[in-house]
């Protein structure tokens, strides 16, 4: 498939994916498809998938749920192998190490923040030693107070005291499970963090408070993101990069300033049109159209088709190439390829030009 | 959400001396729980365990207590079998539940009987507990074909009934040892029998259980940190699938102690030398028609009371840890 150019402005990329891919197998029992003659079924979670994150920086994936971006997270930090392609991790792709002990050294790089702060914490572990484990795990540090210290530090980096480490999870708050979550994320000093979208069970108030931390931490410690994130707000706040994913593809993506300012993709800006803004109160606005089509079974050509004001016998037909956008940044759609998107087409088919009530 | 077993006397946190940074005793933090407090309003419980803790230490102290020693042939006087109960024995001696036929004092009989029925239990549950959690960890977290493999056998096993397992496994054991070897051997071979025809139960709940937690954030932040997968088993999803484990035991305890009484009672468990309840009440099933009842009945009471109790224990406490009916 497409080669995947570094962004204009990017340094040597962190972490690289080359056309990833992963399909479950969600196939009836082996007895029930030779009786009644079923084929086997796959569910195409993740279908060549090309990104790179630049050290240091953000990389935002976007989409509906059910896109397959908690697929991409997964497989980022090794819970999921992928069924193609290639995850290169620093130069060393991660697919190629299938043991344990191979993975050992790059596990310490990386780690990962959950949606869930009341799930993604043992109920009946003392926080310390939940923010201990990485430590312990990797062999760190070996001395008890070594470690206690550290987890004091750690605590206190993310904005909690040394003393709260004698607690249970069950006596913290949301967002101080979070700070938490992200202390022990950070346990093993690592380089590279996959967020899966850690402030979409927070108030939003909360929500804010952790997405500073996470940015002050990316300062202080050079740390990259890739974070996952259905809120687009959330993501604008957060991102250098922003990809934005549509069953299992990634159909756009670029520096997060110029894809919120001129999205070229009709679905981004169907679903850049979806944000509730203040300043929007009050127009016309085309709501996101119809319903994500089944993994399962998707849509021929591009899978965007069947709800793509656009789309004509050619998008039926051929799933879209990558193109690379003058401004940097790439997209998959060939009405954009075409140049069928001018401005006065958009306006009349999302009604953007309508008149105010 | 629920904390799983938040209500048990190890979630230590909630007690407010805890909280001021003190940590409570033991006793006061037992005191302050749940399950205490749902212990304490139900009389039939209290009973029950009390009942248990009189066997327990009846069995315990048996040497101590029972007025005689039913295992020293020495005792023995043959002239006092079938004393009824209260009654005037040939040598003199008054016996509170009779003799059996040999002149053996049931309830001296029966406190040792219920030590032996005590002892076998307990190993037996612990046996099929150790061996169930073990296997249901290992099908429930690896899954694949090492799931399917353990979770047929105990499919298989589950289509037997599980005395049958017992008998068999118990004839094999019989077969293959020496027989030099079977006389000290017997006991134990008896709870490897009722413990390995006992295990899939803990399996297969653990399992369940095992399925749930693994796909919960906290294990899966555990593989992201590389722990390896026996310490996420043993010290992650082991003490979260702990509680409904612990209900199966009660319950188990009291199939275990019957089982046992009825290999006994079919004549393969343990010798009547050293009698358990099941071998007793087999003593006295020969002379029940012929007007002796007391030799079956006290032992059948007694196991019926033990069983009784400790089952009433385990729903009881099976009630006290779900959630849903508190």
């Amino acid at each position: 498939m497409v080669e995947v150019r570094p962004l204009p402005s990017a340094d040597s990329p962190l972490v690289e994916a080359v056309d990833l891919a992963k399909h479950f197998d969600v196939s009836p029992p082996w007895l029930t498809r030779v009786l009644e003659r079923q084929p086997r079924t796959l569910l195409k979670a993740v279908d060549g998938v090309s990104f790179a994150v630049p050290r240091g920086r953000t990389f935002s994936l976007v989409g509906e749920s059910g896109c397959g971006k908690s697929t991409v997270a997964r497989l980022a930090v090794g819970l999921y192998t992928p069924t193609a392609g290639r995850l290169v991790f620093d130069g060393t792709d991660l697919a190629g190490l299938n043991s344990r002990a191979a993975m050992a050294p790059v596990r310490r790089r990386l780690q990962m923040i959950f949606q869930d702060p009341f799930a993604s914490l043992n109920p009946r572990w003392r926080v310390r030693d939940i923010v201990a484990e990485p430590i312990r795990a990797h062999g760190l540090l070996s001395e008890t107070r070594a470690i206690d210290r550290r987890v004091g530090e750690l605590l206190e980096l993310v904005r909690l005291t040394a003393a709260d480490g004698q607690k249970y999870p069950h006596e913290f708050s949301g967002g101080q499970r979070q700070r938490i979550s992200i202390a022990r994320a950070l346990a093993s000093n690592p380089e590279f963090l996959v967020c899966d979208e850690p402030t979409s069970a927070l108030d939003v108030s909360v929500q804010a408070q952790i997405l500073n931390l996470m940015k002050d931490l990316q300062r202080e410690l050079g740390l990259t993101y890739l974070f996952i994130s259905h809120d687009l707000a959330v993501v604008y706040h957060i991102s250098d990069y922003v990809g934005v994913m549509y069953l299992g593809r990634l159909v756009e993506w670029g520096e997060a300033r110029s894809l919120f300012r001129k999205p070229q993709h009709p679905y981004t800006r169907m679903l850049l049109d979806a944000i509730p803004d203040l300043e929007m109160t009050g127009r016309r606005r085309i709501p996101v159209r119809g319903e994500v089509p089944s993994p399962m079974n998707p849509p021929s050509g591009c899978h965007f088709y069947p709800r793509c004001p656009f789309a004509n016998e050619r998008c039926r037909a051929e799933v879209p190439l990558s193109i690379t956008l003058p401004h940097g940044g790439e997209v998959r759609c060939h009405a954009v390829e075409e140049g069928r998107l001018t401005e006065a087409a958009v306006r009349q088919a999302l009604g953007r030009g309508a008149s105010a009530p | 959400m629920s904390v799983p077993g938040r209500n048990s006397p190890t979630s230590v946190a909630r007690h407010p001396a805890e909280r001021a940074g003190r940590p409570p005793s033991a006793l006061a933090r037992l005191r302050d729980s749940d399950l205490w407090y749902s212990f304490t309003r139900s009389p039939i419980t209290v009973i029950s365990a009390l009942i248990v803790l009189l066997f327990f230490l009846g069995a315990l102290f048996a040497p101590w207590i029972a007025p005689y020693n039913p295992f020293d042939p020495a005792s023995l006087n043959l002239m006092d079998g079938f004393t009824p109960p209260m009654g005037e024995a040939f040598s003199g001696n008054s016996y509170l539940l009779g003799t059996d036929d040999q002149g053996r004092d049931v309830l001296s009989a029966i406190l040792y009987g219920a030590r032996i029925s005590l002892f076998v239990g307990f190993c037996a549950v612990l046996f099929a507990m150790v061996l169930g959690i073990s296997l249901g960890l290992l099908a429930g977290y690896k899954g694949g074909w090492i799931d399917s493999l353990i979770m047929r056998i105990a499919d298989v096993q589950l289509s037997f009934p599980a005395i049958l397992v017992a008998l068999l496994i118990f004839g094999v054991a019989r077969a293959t040892l020496p027989r030099s070897f079977q006389e000290d051997m017997v006991i134990y071979v008896l709870i490897v029998a009722i413990g390995l025809s006992d295990w899939v139960q803990y399996a297969r709940t653990v399992r369940g259980t095992t399925m749930v937690e693994k796909n919960k954030e906290y294990v899966q932040a555990a593989r992201v940190i590389g722990v390896h997968p026996m310490l996420i088993m043993l010290r992650h999803v082991l003490p979260n699938v702990m509680g409904p484990v612990l209900v199966i035991a009660t319950i188990g305890l009291a199939l275990a102690i019957i089982a046992e009484a009825t290999l006994s009672f079919l004549g393969v468990g343990v010798p009547p030398t050293t009698p358990s309840l099941g071998t007793l009440i087999r003593i006295g099933n020969d002379y029940l028609f012929s007007g002796e009842w007391w030799i079956t009945l006290f032992p059948g009471l007694a196991l019926i009371l033990l069983a009784l109790s400790v089952n009433l224990l385990g729903d009881w406490l099976r009630d006290a840890l779900n959630p849903k009916l508190r």
